[in-house]
């Protein structure tokens, strides 16, 4: 086994057991903290996969804007949901069962699929890549179309945000 | 080296781990929790596949940044929405949260 087998099974073991707290948490901050100790682990998976760039963002936009809006939307809606009591439904087993079935058709996929183990092939180059994706991103004959859409996206997403969520004086 | 498939079972149990906690928690917030988690395995699926089977192409790349906009804009949006149902209706949970229910 290769150091990189090794460091790649210690984060998925810690990313996995992180996400199952997420999940089945009581408090609601708790889950926000686990939450973050999942994303971090998936950075990490992305640096394993040579996309450092991605792990930047991961580290920016997940954990710096993502979980801390769900830290502040917990906090803000603290009061109604104590942590005693059930935090989930009477009928969880049928949701575990919905999981399991779902893990297990995806397992029968990967096992009559011939690619399965493919190694990583080397990489040419992979300093270069940044400046294509980013170029890529503006070429005209590439994703400029689904990167400006992207844009309008996140602009309509923040005056809704900014509608809905906010006091309305009357 | 890790072979492709380490990834992809990754995933499928970090997708698997998602998807129960959108079936199974009451509070709204967690809901949308859950969905971080299977869009961030749906990431993690997209580089996988770039990185081993099309390491000179763009495409896996650029899918991935579409679904981080993507998330940004839905749990802006969800947890707008769920402030803006609190004020309203005093609930988080949604089992609570009927209105449009008749």
């Amino acid at each position: 086994m290769s150091a990189e087998q090794i460091i790649f099974l210690i984060i998925a073991a810690i990313t996995l057991i992180a996400a199952l707290s997420v999940v089945i948490s009581r408090n609601l901050i708790h889950s926000a903290l686990w939450l973050i100790l999942t994303l971090s682990g998936i950075a990490v998976f992305y640096v394993l996969l040579d996309a450092g760039y991605f792990a930047v963002i991961q580290v920016v936009v997940y954990i710096g804007a993502i979980a801390i809006l769900f830290i502040f939307a917990a906090m803000l809606t603290r009061r109604v949901m104590q942590d005693s009591g059930p935090q989930s439904n009477s009928n969880w087993w049928l949701g575990a069962l919905i999981a399991l079935l779902l893990f297990a058709g995806i397992a029968l996929i990967f096992i009559n699929w011939q690619d399965f183990a493919t190694l990583q092939p080397e990489l040419t180059d992979s300093s270069g890549k940044l400046s294509e994706l980013g170029l890529a991103l503006v070429s005209p004959d590439q994703y400029v179309l689904p990167f400006e859409l992207a844009s309008v996206l996140l602009v309509a997403a923040m005056i809704g945000a900014i509608f809905v969520a906010g006091e309305k004086k009357q | 080296m890790i072979p492709l498939s380490w990834y992809l079972i990754f995933a499928a149990l970090l997708f698997c781990i998602g998807l129960f906690g959108v079936l199974v928690r009451k509070n709204a917030i967690a809901i949308l929790m859950g969905i971080e988690l299977m869009l961030n395995s749906v990431n993690i699926n997209l580089i996988a596949f770039w990185r081993y089977r099309d390491p000179d192409g763009i495409a896996g790349q650029a899918f991935a940044i579409i679904v981080f906009a993507v998330a940004a804009a839905e749990v802006a949006v969800g947890l707008a929405l769920i402030i803006s149902i609190y004020r309203r209706r005093n609930t988080v949970v949604a089992d609570d949260i009927n209105m449009l229910k008749w």
